[in-house]
């Protein structure tokens, strides 16, 4: 018997309406609009069930709380509900390609979350006996040693919380280490394509900084150096692999030119991803450079941080290393952290902050290098730098190379010039690309090349998913040269939401709800 | 190797298509002496199980606080954070995206953001709040900068009720900047003449309430000098619970508020990641440091979010920026903003009115306990005992000999003060009465 | 008279009181202005040294004193409404009155013809 239950489950028409066509909730299918805590919540609602105080008693002294917080609460499913639904309107390297260049978005391994949970680890206090945490010791001396080894460097920092904060740490301990000498020596040479981190961190600690031109290659040159070179200057901060994705081909003798001048040699090591196994930065005369644990080792970044930043340091400057500090004694780690600790040679600048270090992202980082080893991290880094030179192959017939006489390490530097007379703009690319699938590359970034396009594709791409990104960009490319500038120009049209009003935001900043005063 | 998706044969066709023979063309730009021929002297790649197990075993070698009657503080505090919390931050979507440069595509991120910025707001009581710190401690030094921004003066003067480790964060970064900082001796007896160190020449006094000892300090006449001579107050605070039961900083006048908000939605984990809290008044905000998540509309008209007055900050100001910071504390401020949702007014009045009873139980005990002192008139949820010897020989040998975490003995803090005799107890919700009694216990027994 | 500095301020002088702001073709450079910052009244200004600053939502730029003097007004209008400086840069979108000092020396400022040369070559 025929089954008359049947029906057809194709939809009947769509057409250019469907796309603007609007609904009664604001929703796209997944993609569901979802209100502030402080619209949804109620302030006597509470999603943790916690056992009734007795209260009578009270040390508070004349200061118990009067005035409510205006803190609204949700009840569990509510509270999963709202950040589930949030969640879903973030891009992220889990569900695809992430080219954001100099941030170096790679697999977050799930087992280094694993490592990083376990309770010997994430359930110890800082402060507690150090004979109850020798494990925990280990692991700081253990990244430590993976660290120091990899850079053939003399010594590792581990408490600074991020590369900017590693930046000071070894920046203060080049000026420690132009006081301990008796030297005047206030200025810092920065090449102009330097992360902004680098000026704001010398400038915070009173260094004057002095910029030093990059040459049309992209790279920066010896005879530049040592014509910045004066009596004042005391430090240079160069980043290696540079912010142009090129390995600076004449950094031995930019050290030797700033060492042979009583100044030090700070590197950026951002990008330290590109080498790690191939080259040591101690070989090429570094004295300071922090490791983004959060970049080369895969922590991941979670929106925004937390990261941590190790500076490992030279011979020249080890002993002024900030506590606390763990030093091996008879193959055990010992914790220095106060200066009545420490021993001859050691002469620690001061602090940079409470306890240890990040020390959830040390798990996470030795997870990660127990697990590729010498061997896997030196792949990883020819991985990253395969790919971003086939990106570099595929694409470089029809966008445009800045600086097309050197390799590529693990990034590719376009600028805007190939969308000359298109009347796309760099941003306009970025913007298609997001409704195309893809979070863009890093825009106008470095600022030494106009309308920078910095494609970081790393090592977690297979060959299928680098093929499609480029045929993507062709296509783009080829889009914004036959003049579909609306393709790009209305872009996105796709995201949960269209481009917003950054200047709106900045002129009259909102940046905390505020209760809607009730219409009269 | 589990992770790296090329094969050898991807590897030779793409070697081809770049037109090179060997991945080390690539690295033509390294001097050749210089590239390795032999691996580092590191072991190799290994497989999950091993990895796990190898770890597994320096965990196994740590006191673990839940496995212990557990009274350790002094800014780092351990509370119970609800299983959805850790469920919702492993959420791919929160954990493995970057900082939110593409608003269209990062709203989620920008919207928690922004409901963090107004509840921590709130919570300090103060006008407007940033994306976070990497701390508590290195925002202390960052607000002691901002301070010598507004002010255009450079001395801050730093309570001895503040942290020791924050204070030396300051000194630190002052002793750099060579900017002047006055320390005030350790003040356990809460009688410190702070008033008297604020002149004209002053740009901030930081404060600490409740102070590493414990005590809750009266804001109001400090910020009342500072504001006279035309200084600001910072204050700080290492225990946000406790703003669940006390007044916060905002309405006693303080000018900048810095705290640590591991407490909620962040594990003790050794001492980091934790998450800086960073508020101030408006007619401050661009002179703040950190992101700052701002409300607009989009093209459509639609209510969104989007990082904004970022000329602030470095990657615009470069050496003029307010800040060096750049990564910040994302996911632990998502965390914390998750854990405060999830309890709001009702649930975080209640979690500190359960702190608060439980350390008055033990404060009052250990009172009992002869030759032992409590010092503090005041407190939330730690205070200062005062013991008839060393405190670290019995913190140490209560760990060893009972298995119990007994506090930070002052001396960890501030070694060479001559406060050896004192400790810092915190008591937690997540201690239980047979905890409680058996640190009571176990501290007159030892004595 | 009005007078233009290579780094795109603008300076109209009336007797010895000047109005200083920027270009049309410096806030077109700049984008959307969100806020300015502008210096006290009775503060020295000394020619080429920082006189205020102007932001856009991607940069920041210093403007400088185009003379020696003395600020005598701030454009209070700017606070509220920094679009003016997008929509009437020489006119309603001006930054500051200054008392110029004795004697100023206005001989390498350009005049409008020089400027608008000027600006063809960048
Ligand atoms: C080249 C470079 N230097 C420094 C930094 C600063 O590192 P972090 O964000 O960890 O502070 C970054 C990261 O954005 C970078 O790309």
């Amino acid at each position: 018997m025929l089954n008359d239950k049947g029906r057809s489950t194709r939809s009947e028409t769509t057409d250019e309406a469907d796309m603007t066509a609007s609904t009664f909730t604001g929703a796209k299918a997944l993609d569901v609009e979802e209100a502030l805590i402080f619209e949804i919540g109620r302030a006597e609602v509470t999603g943790v069930d916690l056992p009734a105080p007795k209260g009578a008693k009270s040390r508070l002294g004349a200061h118990a709380r009067k005035a409510p917080l205006d803190l609204p609460g949700l009840a569990e499913p509510e509270a999963v509900r709202h950040y589930v639904r949030l969640s879903r309107k973030n891009y992220s390297i889990d569900a695809g390609l992430y080219p954001l260049g100099s941030c170096t978005m790679k697999h977050n391994p799930r087992l280094n979350e694993k490592m990083a949970r376990l309770p010997g680890f994430s359930d110890v206090h800082p402060l507690q006996p150090v004979g109850t945490v020798e494990g925990a010791l280990d692991v700081v001396a253990e990244v430590g040693r993976w660290l120091v080894e990899l850079t053939g460097m003399a010594a590792v920092a581990m408490s600074p919380k991020a590369g900017a904060h590693g930046e000071l740490a070894g920046m203060m301990a080049i000026k420690a280490a132009l006081q301990a000498r008796g030297l005047d020596k206030p200025v810092v040479l920065v090449p102009e394509s330097a992360h902004g981190t680098n000026p704001a961190s010398a400038a915070l600690i009173g260094f004057e900084v002095r910029p030093i031109p990059a040459r049309a290659d992209g790279t920066v040159r010896v005879e530049d150096v040592r014509a910045a070179i004066d009596d004042r200057v005391g430090a240079l901060m160069l980043t290696n692999p540079n912010t142009c994705g090129i390995f600076e081909p004449e950094v031995a003798e930019i050290a030797a030119a700033i060492h042979e001048a009583g100044g030090y040699f700070y590197a950026d090591g951002a990008n330290f991803n590109a080498i790690v196994g191939k080259v040591r930065p101690g070989d090429f005369g570094v004295d300071a450079m922090h490791i983004n644990l959060h970049k080369t080792f895969s922590t991941p970044h979670g929106g925004g941080g937390p990261g941590a930043g190790p500076v490992v340091l030279s011979e020249r400057l080890a002993a002024f290393a900030p506590l606390p500090f763990v030093r091996m004694e008879k193959g055990r780690p010992v914790l220095v952290e106060d200066a009545s600790q420490t021993r001859a040679g050691e002469t620690p600048y001061g602090r940079l902050t409470a306890f240890h270090g990040q020390m959830g992202m040390f798990t996470r980082a030795l997870a990660y290098m127990l697990s590729h080893g010498s061997d896997g991290l030196r792949q990883a880094s020819e991985d990253a730098v395969l790919s971003a030179n086939y990106v570099r192959a595929c694409l470089e017939d029809l966008m445009t190379l800045p600086f097309p006489d050197h390799p590529s390490m693990h990034e590719v530097l376009f600028d805007d010039r190939f969308l000359e007379g298109t009347g796309v703009t760099t941003l306009d690319f970025a913007k298609a690309m997001i409704d195309e699938g893809y979070h863009p590359m890093t825009m106008y970034f470095p600022l030494v090349v106009h309308g920078a396009m910095l494609i970081e594709p790393t090592e977690s791409e297979s060959k299928a998913s680098l093929d499609l990104f480029v045929a993507t960009l062709r296509d783009l490319t080829l889009a914004a040269k036959a003049g579909d500038t609306d393709r790009f120009t209305r872009a996105p049209r796709f995201a949960p939401r269209r481009r917003l009003d950054e200047t709106r935001a900045a002129r009259a900043p909102k940046l905390k709800w505020e209760k809607p005063v009730a219409a009269e | 190797m589990r992770y790296l998706p090329l094969t050898a044969s991807d590897r030779a066709e793409m070697l081809a298509r770049i037109g090179v023979a060997e991945i080390d063309a690539l690295y033509a730009d390294v001097p050749a002496d210089e590239l390795l021929v032999e691996l580092p002297d590191l072991p190799r790649a290994r497989g999950e199980m091993e990895v796990e197990r190898i770890m597994s075993r320096m965990a196994a070698k740590n006191l673990t606080a839940s496995a212990a009657p557990f009274f350790c503080g002094a800014g780092a505090y351990k509370h119970h954070v609800p299983a959805t919390v850790d469920h919702l931050i492993q959420r791919s979507e929160f954990l493995t995206s970057y900082t939110p440069y593409q608003p269209e595509i990062t709203q989620g991120t920008l919207q928690v953001l922004f409901e963090f910025q107004t509840q921590v707001a709130n919570l300090l009581g103060m006008e407007v709040a940033n994306a976070s710190m990497y701390d508590g401690s290195t925002g202390t030094g960052e607000a002691v900068l901002m301070a010598h921004r507004i002010t255009k003066r450079r001395k801050a003067v730093l309570s001895g009720g503040l942290h020791p480790h924050y204070a030396e964060v300051v000194a630190t970064l002052s002793k750099m900047a060579s900017d002047a900082v006055v320390r005030m001796a350790p003040d356990v007896g809460g009688g410190e003449d702070l008033l008297e160190q604020i002149d004209k020449e002053t740009s901030c006094v930081v404060v600490q309430s409740p102070d590493v000892f414990g005590r809750i300090v009266d804001l109001a006449p400090i910020a009342e000098k500072a504001h006279a001579v035309g200084a600001l107050l910072v204050a700080v605070v290492t225990e946000v619970v406790a703003l669940g039961a006390i007044e916060p900083p905002g309405p006693q006048g303080a000018d900048i508020v810095v705290a640590e908000g591991q407490s909620l939605g962040n594990p003790l984990g050794f001492g980091g990641p934790y998450v800086g809290l960073f508020a101030t008044r408006s007619k401050y905000v661009r002179q703040m440091p950190g992101r700052l998540c701002g409300e607009t509309v989009d093209a459509e008209g639609k209510r969104g979010f989007v990082l904004t007055l970022s000329t602030r900050e470095q990657h615009i100001r470069r050496e003029k920026a307010t800040s060096n910071i750049c990564t910040n504390a994302g996911l632990c401020a998502t965390a914390f903003s998750m854990h405060l949702t999830l309890l709001g007014e009702a649930g975080l009045s209640r979690m500190a009115a359960l702190n608060h009873e439980a350390a008055i139980e033990v404060a009052e005990a250990l009172a009992q306990v002869p030759g032992v002192e409590v010092l503090n008139d005041t407190f939330f949820n730690e205070f200062t005992v005062k013991l008839p010897g060393d405190a670290t020989a019995l913190v140490e040998k209560l760990a060893r000999d009972e298995g119990i975490l007994a506090g930070v003995p002052v001396s960890r803090l501030l070694p060479g003060a001559g406060l050896d005799d004192l400790l810092l107890v915190a008591v937690t919700e997540c201690s239980t009465a047979d905890d409680r009694a058996a640190l009571v216990a176990a501290i007159s027994e030892a004595l | 008279m009005k007078l233009y500095t290579k780094d795109h301020e603008w300076i109209a002088i009336d007797g010895d009181v000047a109005t200083v702001g920027i270009t049309t073709y410096a806030q077109g450079q700049l984008g959307d202005v969100v806020f300015v910052e502008l210096p006290d009244v009775g503060k020295a200004l000394t020619k080429g040294g920082e006189a205020a600053v102007v932001e856009s939502v991607k940069a920041a730029s210093e403007v400088y004193a185009p003379l020696d003097g003395t600020v005598v007004e701030a454009n209070d209008k700017l606070a509220d409404d920094p679009g003016l400086v997008n929509l009437e840069p020489e006119a309603g979108g001006w930054f500051l009155k200054m008392k110029l000092a004795e004697g100023v020396d206005t001989s390498d400022l350009m005049d409008e013809a020089a400027y608008e040369a000027f600006v063809q070559t960048l």
